[in-house]
């Protein structure tokens, strides 16, 4: 018994020998080698962790009220970052705003996740006639001009809020990962455990969600990734035209588009360029990260 | 490549129906209609009333749309609500300036992203390459609209080398010489600032393209048979490197829509995407369902300009 139970030990050590490593040590060693992924990482944890967690503290209705006895400060003593028209705290817009854009730009990466994944698995696993269709519909999708077509949904709908804004940013955006998706499926599909499952009979959906989900995780999480930083530009844009946040909800782009006053271009940079570097920031340290996860994603290029 | 293109445009009608579709339901939604702010208050609201009915604002929506777009084909898209003019008159002078606009942001990418992109991909991991390679990661992370705000901060307002707004000196006559310069001189900053940042596409496929090229055989043939290092470069690889850049010509057009809404904003340039914010801000929705239809024509024209080219180019997508 004893050396049957050692035997069995044994067998147990050489299987873990030989196990490729798993995902997070794999993503944790090519962070480790490429040290601007890493620096973007922690200064992204860093902005995530001090802005959620300051806005426990700190009250938007406080810091959105006008007042008119400390308009257009410069930084100083009372006010680090200044004031704006409305003697507002920039600082504090600037806080409340990364959160906003952050928040809102994290919920539209994960809706067109979904949409994207879910329509991209279907088309290419069944291909054919319906994958023709599907296709034929995201092409449409894809050529329309998404800024106008925004800022038009944007200005007829009534009873205007950050979900109605979400839910418009969402339906056209998804078709980017859909088609990724559908690309690397179509591949999937061909091969064996695939046909191997059908069959064995395993119903369509179950190898859809079962089988192909999991081995294309890695390039949904890579481009959501990637994703997430386009998101946060495509928000403050909008914003900074007039057509995302309303004013009562500071986002870096309200922020921004104060800038489109040539006196405050010009003379007060308080308030535009920390939102400007923010934005920037944000979008290139996700950036970043993302390449640094497609690169772990894709055993011939990692680094570590 | 003539079957090709034929399959191409069948495609492309339905496409356009759909978009023409798409905003006409999205002015239908929109509040308002030429009537409400043309008629004085001490008008009988029936009279209004049988107006509307008159001009047919009852009818079922599909003989709605039929007169609409019936208008449309003869580049008739209605009367503005708020400045009382035909739609066509008032965008006339902003389609020729935001054509311009985009014409020598055009330039410019190519200008720029040509040499870089050769460059980069004939000395690929050199200190040269992983400088463009760096500039064009930041032109891809960068948005287009603070990138123009620090333009027009520097160049526009510190520096005082660019003029900070408008398309011309207002004053001068139009056909002179000085309106011409004046017009040029207005252009530079704004296309500059759009081209600089949309660049890197173009440089990472140009360097792609050339780092592909460069291993071919026939670049070993061209070696063997003595062609010197600039004329492999200048002849054989960057001909071949270049056509599929000649392609994407076309999706260029999407990507200068896009732009040109926040560069005509941020300086103040009276073209087309200037007038749809404004027409949006002062509820003129006549002028918005217009400018949203052409410009998403122009992008369904683009993408089908891309694709005829990539047929030219590319023999293997061409229908036998």
């Amino acid at each position: 018994m004893a050396a049957n139970s050692a035997s069995v030990e044994n067998v147990d050590v050489k299987k873990k020998e030989i196990k490729s490593p798993s995902g997070l040590s794999v993503i944790g060693r090519e962070l480790i080698k490429d040290k601007i992924a890493l620096i973007s990482l922690i200064f992204l944890i860093l902005v995530v962790a001090f802005v959620y967690g300051i806005s426990f503290v700190l009250d938007q209705e406080e810091i959105v009220k006008v007042d008119l006895f400390s308009i257009y400060e410069p930084p100083g003593e009372e006010f680090i970052l200044g004031t704006d028209y409305g003697g507002r705290d920039v600082f504090g817009q600037l806080i409340i705003g990364t959160r906003n854009s952050l928040s809102i730009a994290f919920l539209v990466t994960i809706m067109t996740g979904l949409i994207g994944v879910v329509y991209g698995l279907l088309s290419g696993y069944f291909g054919g006639h319906v994958d023709n269709i599907m296709m034929r519909i995201l092409d449409f999708f894809l050529i329309l001009p998404f800024t106008m077509i925004v800022i038009a949904f944007v200005a007829i709908v009534p009873k205007y809020s950050i979900w109605t804004f979400s839910l418009i940013m969402t339906a056209f955006l998804w078709m980017g990962i859909a088609r990724l998706i559908r690309s690397k499926a179509l591949q999937e599909k061909e091969l064996d455990y695939i046909h191997a499952a059908k069959t064995l009979g395993t119903s369509n959906l179950k190898i859809v969600f079962k089988h192909i989900l999991p081995n294309v995780s890695s390039l949904i999480i890579v481009t959501m990734t990637l994703n997430l930083a386009s998101n946060i530009g495509l928000e403050s844009g909008l914003s900074f035209l007039g057509f995302g946040f309303p004013e009562s909800t500071p986002s870096l782009g309200t922020l921004l588009s104060y800038a489109r006053n040539p006196q405050t271009l010009e003379f007060r940079w308080w308030i535009w360029v920390p939102a400007s570097l923010m934005i920037l920031f944000l979008m290139l340290a996700v950036n970043n990260v993302g390449v640094a996860l497609r690169r772990a994603s894709d055993a011939r290029q990692r680094r570590g | 490549m003539w079957k090709f293109s034929v399959r191409r445009i069948m495609i492309m009608i339905p496409q356009l129906f759909v978009l023409s579709v798409l905003i006409f339901v999205l002015a239908k939604m929109m509040p308002g209609d030429a009537l409400s702010g043309q008629i004085d208050p001490n008008i009988d609201p029936a009279r209004i009333e049988e107006i509307r009915q008159e001009m047919g604002w009852y009818d079922p929506w599909h003989e709605q749309y039929a007169r609409w777009i019936g208008g449309v084909i003869q580049w008739d898209f209605g009367q503005s609500f708020r400045f009382k003019m035909p739609v066509t008159e008032l965008m006339g002078q902003r389609i020729e300036n935001s054509f311009w606009l985009s014409l020598v942001t055009l330039i410019f990418t190519y200008l720029i992203a040509i040499p870089l992109g050769i460059t980069s991909g004939r000395y690929n991991d050199t200190l040269r390459d992983s400088l463009i390679t760096g500039y064009s990661y930041l032109g891809f992370a960068t948005p287009i609209f603070i990138f123009a705000l620090v333009m027009l901060w520097v160049f526009g307002f510190q520096l005082g080398w660019f003029p900070t707004s408008g398309s011309v000196t207002p004053g001068l006559v139009p056909g002179t010489f000085d309106y011409f310069v004046s017009k040029v001189y207005h252009l530079i900053l704004p296309a500059l600032s759009m081209a600089l940042i949309t660049t890197y596409s173009t440089i990472q496929y140009l360097r792609n393209e050339i780092i592909d090229t460069k291993q071919k055989d026939f670049i070993l043939l061209a070696r063997a048979k003595g062609a010197s290092e600039s004329r492999v470069y200048n002849r054989h690889i960057f001909r071949n490197s270049l056509l599929p850049i000649a392609a994407f010509f076309g999706f260029e057009i999407t990507t200068l829509i896009g732009g040109s809404i926040f560069i005509e904003n941020i300086f103040g340039y009276p073209g087309m995407g200037q007038l749809l914010i404004e027409s949006i801000s002062l509820r003129d929705y006549s002028v918005v369902t217009a400018t949203t239809l052409l410009f998403g024509m122009a992008a369904v024209l683009g993408a089908l300009l891309s694709d005829i080219i990539l047929s030219i180019v590319d023999p293997r997508i061409r229908i036998k």
